[in-house]
Parts: structure tokens; sequence; C-alpha cells
């Protein structure tokens, strides 16, 4: 192993308070320092992202009356990818009165998480979610609503409370038309200023502090250096790496990555999450892959052919001939077991040859029962976008036919490492959303992501900031000031690179190439072995790319193929640390599989006593440095998951 | 199947664009329209020519950013569908395809098929937004909403954003695009504080920024991915209506 990393200090959060959990939050923003309300429009703050944690952050600072200059490289902040969020946002607002509370909001996503994440952090978000949906309502989003005019819930993930807010199956949607609304209204307010199409391709770091951004103007390709009193990146996730994903096309790792490079730590990079209901490939020719939203999972059963090789058609299947295997394996939760598990279920299924559609790679997702039960029209009222969006993507109707689903990438819990106050290591470096690496340990539940995103940008940056903020405005920082002037020409000389390199292979043909190196050796389950040979097959390729890659045109104009090389060039280099940790890391624990560590029944098994802590990686070139972050846990006792 | 596809080329902004005829074979009609143009562009880095720019993002139809003109209609031939939806099981061997940006007023072509949009962000800026501060709200349950106006707010709210409605109209307006708005937010009682004041900002911007008068063509609901109807705008209109009289 130390062939591949070398061990470091550890490290701490030496933000987060003590005392009664439920009074740590309150603690903190009563110690933490104020900036007086006069002296905000002094301090600049960039905020990169419009996502759902980089929107409500941008909006929020503006508010307060900070100068904030936001950033995305869509052409609109609405089109971030938090637009593609579907099935909800949890809430402890026990509406239901079905025993839901903080407390059990905490202590559900510290389990789901499988013991690896703080238990301060998660008190938080769930003491701020109800806030989070007070908010909301008053912004105008159009939340599912029942007949007396209050807010629907539904039961979400394998939860056994009712605490998901939706609308539709199009929550992210209109939860950030809602953040972006407040985003426009600060715009016209003049406290924001907006950069679209625009991507920061460098962290400008000044005497051990974050000051700015080197950014390209999509459309023109000009360069320029940004320069600020803190930084905030809200960048989303690095699920692309994996090629197919259920992300956006354009999400990506740079901005973190850039980071990273700069100093910045990046915590448990093998921590991903693959989501058990997403439609299978069809061919060569995917870019792709569509969630089917895991509200599915509540009325749909999940089987496949006793036999293997069976390739009848589903309905010529008796039903003793089929095996419906979560519902065997686990009767209590039945469908509704957490992702992880779903997923490797349905893998493991597969892998017998019992698996259906194009490769053997899918299962079926059978709503035949919930026909007969609830009638074709209540299932239609329910979930009928969603079998539209299937029809159209498959062309098999749902109605008639179950649909297939397949796991996919969709999630990534770990990146940049950050203290309480949501601060990384290096001072001034503040980390939102889906970018790093907070809540939700090695397993992130259905629906929280959105709850943190905006737990994130809404409230808990907005106050933490100003603690760092209350010693600024900082130094002015020239263009021609030598860390400046270093981090644009590292911008400008990997440009020049790719467009002058004599290549003659796409950028996408190597970023497929590095999904599927990942996919197979660092998707669901990993060995020794194969991350090892991981590790190898990545350098090499990542050697032919910097040899072969083409990228076509000039800087100086809009040139989506440039854009892609500088991303899947970051991603390579991510790739490699994501297996690294993932090898490291021998236990099994949530999304992170080590096939030699698991129970007799082929169930996740953690070890506590050796890896209990956040691996925290320091970049040192091709031997990162490996800081571990202790876990302590005072209330929610480390137990093996169990959902039998 | 073999295609022959018409694609609008155009380097930049101030230049001038052209229809250039591409021949792409071997295409599945399991591969979205997206992923069949992403096969033409691997083709073309191949043979050192410049790719065809577009935009997209989510692929999924949600996102708002996948934008052309296929065939002379926006987003193509199927119904409340996205561009990044369409798949090519839709079209049959030996088909010619035209592909062209929106073609509008307000939204100036940036390069190929690519256009710039932001004129919607600045209508949204001018009033598509409650006044809620963060911090400042009460409970969510202290105001109910109606299901009836809940589920006709939600449905406005749907609306991606995406400019078809622009691009389909004869007179390049973005009334529908407006009106979802308004009516999403006015249908709501958070958004009654401003109602008078978001439309008549709106409309002004809309205006300002170079969209074409709506004339009722109708053009823009057949357009639409979403769906949204036409009954908006008459909702918008009667919002205005109001408001304008009150100012007066
Ligand atoms: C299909 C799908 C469905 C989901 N459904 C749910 C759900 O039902 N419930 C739930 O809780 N979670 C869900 N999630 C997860 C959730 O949507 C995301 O985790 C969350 O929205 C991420 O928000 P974010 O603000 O952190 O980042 P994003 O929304 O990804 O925003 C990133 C922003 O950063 C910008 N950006 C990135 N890099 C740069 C750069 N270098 N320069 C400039 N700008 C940059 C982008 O332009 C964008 O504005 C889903 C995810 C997917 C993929
Ligand atoms: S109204 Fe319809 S066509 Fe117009 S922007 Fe909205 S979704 Fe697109
Ligand atoms: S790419 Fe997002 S809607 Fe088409």
């Amino acid at each position: 192993m130390s062939e591949y990393y070398t061990d470091g200090d550890p490290v701490a959060d030496t933000k987060a308070p003590t005392g009664p959990i439920n009074e740590r939050w309150e603690r903190r923003r009563f110690t933490g320092r104020l900036v007086n309300p006069s002296n905000r429009r002094k301090l600049r703050v960039i905020v990169v992202g419009t996502g759902l944690a980089g929107a409500s952050a941008a909006a929020t600072l503006g508010e307060l009356g900070y100068r904030v200059s936001n950033y995305c490289f869509q052409d609109s902040p609405r089109r971030a990818h938090s637009i593609a969020a579907q099935g909800g946002i949890n809430a402890a607002k026990n509406y239901r009165n079905d025993g839901d509370s903080v407390y059990r909001l905490f202590y559900d996503t510290v389990k789901g998480g499988d013991f690896r994440s703080r238990e301060s952090n998660v008190h938080r978000l769930a003491e701020i979610s109800t806030e989070i949906i007070d908010q909301c309502v008053a912004q105008g989003v159009p939340f599912a609503r029942e007949y007396g005019g209050l807010l629907d819930n539904r039961s979400f993930g394998g939860a056994q409370v009712s605490r998901t807010f939706y609308a539709r199956g199009q929550t992210g949607q209109q939860l950030l038309l809602g953040a972006y609304q407040a985003l426009e209204r600060q715009v016209a307010a003049g406290t924001v200023e907006l950069h679209t199409r625009h991507e920061m391709l460098e962290l400008v770091v000044v005497d051990g502090r974050a000051r700015g951004i080197i950014v390209r103007d999509l459309v023109t390709g000009e360069v320029t250096t940004e320069i600020a009193d803190a930084v905030v990146l809200a960048t989303g996730g690095y699920g692309n790496v994996f090629f197919l994903s259920t992300n956006a096309k354009g999400c990506n790792v740079t901005a973190s990555w850039r980071a990273h490079r700069q100093g910045a730590y990046f915590a448990n990079p093998c921590y991903t999450q693959i989501h058990p209901t997403c439609i299978p490939q069809s061919g060569d020719h995917q870019s792709k892959l569509t969630l089917m939203s895991e509200s599915l999972r509540n009325d749909g059963r999940v089987w496949v052919p006793k036999e293997r090789g069976d390739d009848r058609a589903p309905a010529d299947i008796p039903e003793d001939e089929r095996d419906y295997y979560l519902e065997r394996r686990y009767p209590a939760f039945g469908n509704l077991v957490p992702r992880d598990i779903a997923s490797r279920a349905a893998k493991a299924v597969c892998d017998e040859g019992r698996g259906v559609g194009p490769g053997g790679l899918g299962v079926y997702l059978d709503f035949a029962d919930a026909i007969g039960r609830l009638g074709k029209d209540a299932v239609e009222a329910k979930y009928g976008n969603l079998f539209q969006m299937y029809e159209r993507i498959t062309g098999e109707n749902p109605y008639e036919r179950p649909m297939r689903i397949y796991p996919a990438v969709h999630y990534t819990m770990g990146g940049l490492w950050v203290d309480y106050d949501l601060q990384s290591n290096i001072p001034g470096l503040f980390v939102a959303g889906e970018a790093n690496f907070s809540d939700h340990g090695a397993n992130r539940l259905g629906a929280s992501a959105l709850m943190q995103g905006l737990s994130d940008g809404y409230f808990v940056l907005p106050n933490t900031i100003s603690d760092y903020l209350a010693d600024g405005p900082f130094a002015a920082v020239d263009d021609d000031h030598e860390a400046v002037a270093a981090a644009k020409a590292a911008v400008n000389d990997r440009i020049a690179f790719f467009l002058g390199n004599d290549g003659d292979r796409s950028v996408d043909s190597f970023h497929r190439e590095l999904g599927g190196i990942m996919w197979e050796y660092c998707g669901m389950e990993r060995t020794d072995e194969g991350l090892r040979k991981a590790i190898g097959l990545i350098r090499d390729l990542k050697a032919e790319f910097y040899k072969r890659v083409k990228v076509p045109a000039t800087g100086a104009e809009l040139n989506q193929q440039l854009e892609k090389a500088g991303r899947v060039a970051d991603f390579f280099e991510l790739g490699e640390l994501m297996c690294i940790d993932a090898l490291h890391r021998t236990e099994s624990c949530g999304g992170h599989f080590r096939a030699e560590s698991q129970t007799e029944d082929g169930e996740a098994k953690r070890d506590d006593e050796h890896f209990s802590y956040v691996a925290a990686w320091e970049f040192a070139g091709e031997e990162p440095v490996l800081h571990r972050e202790a876990l302590e846990f005072e209330y929610v006792k480390p137990t093996q998951r169990s959902y039998k | 199947m073999k295609l022959r596809l018409r694609i609008w080329r155009q380097p930049g902004a101030d230049a001038k664009g052209k229809m250039v005829s591409y021949v792409i074979d071997g295409v599945s009609e399991d591969a979205s329209f997206l992923e069949m143009l992403d096969v033409l562009n691997e083709r073309l880095i191949a043979d050192g020519e410049d790719p065809v720019a577009f935009d997209h993002d989510c692929r999924e139809g949600i996102c708002g950013a996948c934008s052309l003109v296929i065939d002379g209609q926006p987003h193509g031939p199927q119904a409340a569908t996205t561009t990044c939806q369409l798949h090519m099981r839709k079209y049959k061997d030996g088909d010619t395809i035209d592909i062209e940006p929106w073609r509008a007023g307000a939204f100036p072509v940036v390069k190929d098929l690519v256009v710039d949009r932001s004129a919607f962000d600045r209508i949204i800026a001018a009033g598509g937004y409650i006044s809620a501060p963060t911090g400042t709200a009460p409970d969510a349950h202290s105001v109910p909403v109606p299901k009836a106006d809940a589920d006709a707010a939600f449905a406005a709210a749907a609306c991606i954003g995406c400019g078809a409605c622009v691009a389909a109209c004869p007179n390049g307006s973005g009334m529908l695009f407006m009106a979802a708005k308004v009516a999403h937010l006015g249908l709501m009682p958070q958004g009654q504080p401003e109602r008078h004041t978001r439309v008549l900002g709106m409309v002004a911007e809309h205006d300002a920024a170079g969209f074409g008068g709506c004339t009722n063509t109708g053009e823009c609901a057949a357009a639409c991915p979403k769906e949204i109807g036409l009954d908006v705008i008459g909702q918008l209109n009667r919002d205005f209506r109001k408001a304008a009289a009150r100012a007066a």
C-alpha cells in the first residue's frame, strides 16, 4: 500500500463545538464573530456555482449586503444540475405525526451514512431542515399539497416516516427556481454580479489565503483574474468521472480539483453512490444514464427470473418462476432497502446470469400488482411523467411490460474537506453542497442532498463565513502578484497545450475509456487486486491522453472540446486518487464495498477499529498524503446496519 | 440507419452562417438525437474539422439547455418532448434532417446552434420572484394553499426556460415564458403583494429586450415541451391591465 501514498499528521475539525448536540449550532452562531452591516459592502465574496448550494448562498450573502460575484458554466444559473433532482427533499417537520423528529432524522442520517459522518454536522442539518421548507414555501415553491391545502409528504428511499416534501417528479427544479429567483432579485438589487458561461480554471492562493479565481469566458475565450476576500465553491459532484452517470453532461470536478492541487484536502473520494433505479444502457452511443425516481420502489416490485438465461417475455414467466429477490432477502424492508443494498443485489443477480434485457444487465421493476391494486389511473397520477419518460427513452410501455432498471453512478459523498464552518484547510476557501464531503458519510439517504445543499447555502455558510470575513477586507492583490501570475500562466499553458497537441483521438473517447475502468474496478464492488490494476490502467491511459488527445479550433471562441479536455484531464487525476482511497480502506462501508470485507450473507462489513475516520488527502504529485480525522460517536452508537 | 443532415454552421456571433450537409451512417434507433450529433462530432474531430456546437446539459428534458430547430420545428416533431429526449426511432433510413438554432431577435446566435438566452434571466430579475429574504419565513403551514391553486401554479412553474416558444413565434415574442412565471407566482397567496409590480416590471423588460409582441398565434404553446397552455397569457393580460390601470 505504502507504494501509493504516505501518512501525514491527523487533521481535526477545530470549529466543531462541544456540549449537548442540540445546542452546538446555536453555540457556534454565538461564538462566531459577526461583520457589521456597514462593513459588509466592503467585502467581496466569490461564489462559484449556481446550483441549490451556490444560488442560495449567493442570494443570501447578497441580501446580507456583501458584494457577491457568482459564476456558472451554463448559459443561465437556472440550468445547474440541481434542476434535475426528481424525488424530494427531507425535513423533520413531523407534519404526519408519525414519530418523526429532528433527532430521528439525525439518527437515520448517521446510520444511513454507515457511521462515517460527523454527528455535529448531521444534527445541524436535521435542525435546519425544517427552516428550509418554510423558506421555500415563502418563495412560492409549489410543493405538492393535499385537499385541505396543507403540504403533502411521502416516505422515500427506505425511511419509515413520511418526511419527504416534493413537487411531483420535479422537486429539484422547483427548489432551484426558488433559489434562482432569489438570486436574480439580488442581481437586480446590485448586490450580486452574475457571470454565466464562465468556467473557473484555477484557485488563487495568496499568503496562505484563498483570494480569488482564474476564469475563462467560454464565449470569447478570455482568461481573467478575479480577486475577493473569500471564495465559495459550490460546484457540485464528480460522478462523471465514470463517464456514464445520471449527472448532467457538464458536471465535473475541475473547480474542486484545482483547489485540491493548491492545497485543499480532498476527503473520502471513493465514497460514491450507485443508484439502483436507472434505465439500462442501450448501446455504444450512450452518453448518459437516466434515473427513474426512487419513489417508484414504493409501488414497483423488483424481480428477475429464477433460472439463469430465461429469455421469455416477462409476461410469460409464471409467478413461481420469478425471484422477487429484495422481498426474499430483506423481508422487513423489501423493495425499499437503501440504495447501496438494492444496487448490489441487482448486480449480484445479473452476475449470476439472471439479468434481463441487452447484455443481461437489467432487472424488472414491475407495476402489475400496483395497477391491479390501485387501478391504472391512480398509478398514472403518481408516476405518469416517469412512465412517459421511460417510454420515450426505451420505446417500451411500462403499463404493459415491466420496466427494466440497472444501477448507475448517481452521487458522490466525497468532496473537499471542510470543517464545521464549511471552511477547507485553506483559510478563506469555503465549500458547499455536493462539492464538500460533509454530511452523508459513506452513503447518502434519498432526498437528503437537496436538504444539504440548501442548508449549506441558505443557513450555514452565510452564518459561518462572517467569522472569517471579520478579519477582512484583506490587502489588495494586483494582477502582477507572483501567485496570481503563476496561476494565470498555468491556465494559459494548459489551454495552449491542448490546442497545440498533435493528437488524433477525441476527448470523449478517452473519457469513455476512463469511465469504463472506474466502473469496472472502482464501481459497485472493489477488490485489492482490481484497484491496483485500475491505478496502472489509469496511469497508462493518462499518458496516452496527453500524447494523443486532439482538440480542434482555437481558444478565442466557444470551444466545447477545449472545455471537456480540461475537465477530463482533472478526472484522470481524481480517478487515481479514488482508487488509492478505495484501496487503502480495506473495510466495506456504505457505498464503498470491498469484496474482501463482507458478512456471511454478503452484506458490507465495517471495520470500526481501524477505519472510523475521514480520509483527507493532500495533493503531493504521484503520492498523496493521508490525513486522518477521527470520528467520534457520542449519541448514535455504531452498529452493523441491518435491513433484514 | 443512414441520414443526411443539413446543419447551420456559423463560426461566431458576427460571422455569416450557412447550411452545411453531412452524411452519417450507422445511426442506432435507440440513440437520442443529441447522441446522434455526438457521433457526427466524433467523426468531424477525427477528420480534423470543427465539431458542431450545441447547448445541452441534463439530457433528460429538465434543464432547458438543448435548443434545436429540427425540420423547422423547435425541439422537433414529437409533442411535449425536448430535443434531448427525442430518439432516432422517430426517423427512418434515408431521411434528410435540417438542424438550425433558435431564431429570434432577442436570442442572437453565439456559434453554430448555440444562442444567447440571457434576456430570459433579465425578465426574471425584473420581477419574476417573491421577495422572501432568507430567514424571514413563517411556518410552512401558516398559509394553506387550496390544492387546485397549488396544482395550477405547479403546472405553470413547470416551464424550463428553454425558449422554444420564442423560436416558434412569428413575432419572436417571449410572452408564454413570461406569462408562465406570472401565473405561477400569481396563483399562490405568497405572490399577491407583488402581483402588480411584478407584471409591470417583467413586461417592460420583455419589451426592452427586443422580444416581439403577442398576436395570439398559439405557435408557442404548440412548441412548448412542457405543455404550458395559452391560458397563462390570458391571466398575464388581465393582471397587466389591472396593474397598469392602478399605476395610471
Ligand atoms: C438525476 C438526479 C436526481 C436527483 N434527485 C435527488 C432528489 O430527489 N433528492 C435529493 O436530495 N437529491 C437528488 N439528487 C442529488 C442532488 O440533485 C445534487 O446532489 C444537488 O442538486 C447538487 O447541488 P449543488 O448545488 O451542490 O451542485 P450543482 O447543482 O451540480 O451545481 C453546480 C454548479 O457549479 C457550477 N460549476 C461547476 N464547476 C464550475 C467551474 N469550474 N466554473 C464555474 N462554474 C462551475 C455549475 O455551473 C453549476 O452552477 C439527484 C441527482 C441526480 C443526478
Ligand atoms: S413556456 Fe415552454 S417553450 Fe417557453 S420557455 Fe417555458 S418550457 Fe420553453
Ligand atoms: S439537455 Fe436539458 S432539457 Fe435537453
